[in-house]
């Protein structure tokens, strides 16, 4: 027994040493990326420190407690959920009808795949820009369109009231392609037997079918597409930055935008890295209730 | 009064025929099986007659009544599916009151939440109830209805489909190979469970399966498939003394029958044998023939194996006919209390000829010649 015990000790750590090699890379390669600079936007959110300068001070939560203070923080902070609330729904929803009719229907499946993906490959400032001449007040073709059906004119991006579902709906035009690429795949992993199943079973009409077979069986994917959507919903940038700024009146004023315009545009870093850490902590919860709650109710084993 | 009347069906996928015009009459009450090779029709066929798959041409009559063109749940079938097709996200009660609720819900009164409001749902529900439990009871997975599929073994799943295709008690049960994804054991059980099943219910049941060992246990009758044909339907050992074809013979039996190629033998063993003329291929089952001294046997070789199985022993033999470029394996049973063998015995191998079998070039078998008499 004593005699075994070293040698199997030796064998036991050996092993260790292997499999530590074996993730060393990666753990090197997510302290140096993720977690150090993360870590280090937590420290500065503590400092008054200004990009450029040579020191800073250390203030506690003085900067948390300006930003908590601050009524466009909340006002962007409320204006996120909203483009978030309204942006997952529809790019989800829009994103399993699309892939539904595609599937549905044989014919030039590659093609309208590409065409509805096209969207997300393409770089959102330029497309920004496109849009910003649609919904142009009186070139646009959005208003043009209207006019035809006698609808008056509206001025989609300074109108306080229409701005942020603009922009909502330019995010879900953006994001919705890749929801449909992802519910394409999950489609095709629908095993045919449970659809032969309900027809035996009498559940043979598209909505039946859709109700007891490829919408439970579909769970795993839409939770996917629900935590990056409404990631990506929370990153809302460019549009904002290409197309309104924040305007009217921090009417469309989102987190990201107020932490770019704090850190780079006002220079206190400090005080956006405490925005960055609010922004954070937001997003990595969202994360994990979301993936708490619904893995609990999508994967059945 | 629910047989099954196939006439003619045929079907083809582009260029290629799955069926090739299949006539078949199902009785009332019948256990029949499909038996055949992979790909040859067989699941097709099944499919066909549940509706899930529409025939090219021909016709469907199930219980007295052209189906054709009616969809899967207006036909009274049905269905065992091979990978079981539970629907994982219901419980094992939810997934056997499906058909019922399917069938007795209006679409408001299944509608989620909606539904559990709309008034009438109350008594229908009940009524589902006691019918899953009855059915759960008497399959012996009463205990695992609020279970999902995935927490089930192979063997209670498989009881699970059982009692889905069961509950709304269909005239006509279709099967598609329900046993192929349980171990050895838990099949030869299964089996023996749904054949106990057919008789306590009376319906007719048509099994698919490529296995010619569940074919021969559990059926009154079996038809046997080979690519997209109808070659032979019979009972189990009807086939099995009696084929008419050649595949049938090679199919049917385990260990497989002894083929002898005509053109191998000189003219006195052929005479042993007792060939008729036009004979090409003469076959005899493993049970069919005797060991017997070198000299004296019909044909001779050395023996490469002995299977033991202690009821019987296999002895795999490779005997030289004269005309024969190489060694033609043989298989012959021996009685246990007889004689030890160990390989590389020569040995004589005796058929006897009454029980060879005799086909032609085509496969087609040829009646011996005693029998034509007779």
């Amino acid at each position: 027994m004593t005699a075994v015990a070293p040698g199997r000790q030796h064998r036991l750590s050996h092993a260790s040493l292997v499999a530590g090699l074996a993730v060393a890379p990666a753990v090197v390669l997510l302290a140096l990326l993720l977690f150090g600079p993360a870590l280090a936007v937590a420290v500065f959110s503590l400092t008054d420190w200004q990009i450029g300068a040579s020191s800073f001070r250390f203030l506690g939560l003085a900067n948390y407690q300006a930003l908590f203070a601050d009524r466009i923080f909340w006002t962007s902070l409320v204006n996120t959920v909203i483009y978030v609330v309204i942006v997952v729904p529809g790019t989800v929803g829009l994103g399993l009808v699309v892939a539904l009719l595609i599937e549905a229907q044989p014919s030039l499946r590659g093609f309208y795949r590409a065409a509805h993906f096209l969207p997300v490959m393409s770089t959102m400032a330029a497309m920004a820009i496109v849009w910003g001449t649609m919904l142009h007040p009186t070139i646009g073709l959005v208003n043009r369109m209207l006019a035809e059906f006698g609808i008056p004119a509206t001025n989609w991006l300074r109108d306080p009231r229409t701005v942020l579902p603009a922009l909502a709906v330019i995010g879900i035009w953006q994001g919705f392609g890749f929801a449909m690429v992802l519910f394409v795949a999950g489609l095709k992993s629908v095993p045919q037997s449970l659809y032969d199943a309900a027809a035996i079973d009498g559940a043979d009409r598209a909505l039946d079918r859709l109700r007891v077979v490829t919408l439970p069986m579909l769970g795993p994917v839409t939770m996917f597409v629900l935590i990056l959507t409404a990631t990506r919903a929370f990153e809302v940038f460019d549009t904002v930055r290409v197309l309104t700024q924040g305007g009217p009146n921090f009417a469309s004023d989102v987190l990201l935008y107020r932490l770019y315009t704090e850190s780079f545009d006002f220079l206190r870093t400090g005080y956006g890295a405490a925005l960055t850490v609010v922004y954070l902590v937001i997003v990595v919860l969202l994360t994990l209730t979301q993936a708490r709650v619904l893995d609990r109710r999508v994967h059945y084993t | 009064m629910s047989g099954i009347a196939l006439s003619a069906v045929a079907k083809s996928h582009g260029a290629t025929p799955v069926l090739r015009g299949i006539s078949l009459d199902i009785r009332d009450g019948e256990f029949l099986t499909l038996v055949g090779p992979s790909g040859c029709g067989k699941s097709t066929l099944l499919r066909i007659i549940a509706g899930l798959d529409a025939q090219d041409s021909g016709a469907v009559v199930i219980g007295g009544r052209v189906v054709d063109g009616l969809r899967p749940k207006d036909r009274d079938v049905a269905m065992v599916f091979q990978a079981y097709a539970l629907y994982p996200h219901m419980s094992v009660f939810d997934n056997m009151a499906l058909p019922l609720r399917m069938r007795r819900l209006s679409g408001a009164q299944r509608l989620p939440l909606v539904g559990a409001l709309s008034p009438g749902r109350r008594p229908i529900e009940e009524g589902i109830r006691h019918e899953v439990e009855e059915t759960a009871a008497l399959l012996d997975i009463g205990h695992l209805l609020s279970r999902k599929p995935g927490q089930l073994s192979g063997g209670q799943r498989q009881r699970v489909a059982l009692g889905r295709a069961m509950v709304r008690h269909p005239a006509v049960f279709l099967m598609d190979e329900p046993l192929s994804n349980l171990d050895a054991k838990l099949r030869v059980q299964m089996r023996a469970e749904i054949t106990a099943l057919h008789r306590r219910l009376g319906s007719t049941f048509v099994f698919v399966t490529h296995d010619q060992a569940e074919a021969m246990t559990m059926s009154d009758r079996v038809a046997v498939m080979m690519a997209g044909e109808l070659i032979q339907v019979g009972a189990p050992d009807e086939l099995y003394a009696d084929p008419r074809d050649m595949r049938v013979a090679e199919f049917i039996g385990s260990p497989k029958i002894n083929v002898v190629p005509a053109a191998a033998l000189d003219q006195g063993t052929r005479a042993a044998m007792a060939a008729v003329p036009g004979a090409s291929a003469l076959a005899f089952r493993p049970e069919a023939a005797d060991i017997c001294a070198p000299a004296a046997g019909v044909l001779a070789g050395s023996i490469t194996g002995v299977e033991n199985l202690g009821a019987d022993i296999f002895l795999h033999v490779a005997a030289r006919p004269a005309h024969s470029q190489g060694a033609l394996p043989l298989i012959v049973r021996v009685a246990p209390s007889g004689r030890r063998f160990a390989v590389g015995d020569v040995v004589g191998v005796n058929p006897d000829p009454a029980r060879v079998l005799q086909f032609d070039a085509g496969g087609r078998r040829l009646k011996a010649r005693e029998r034509v008499a007779a």
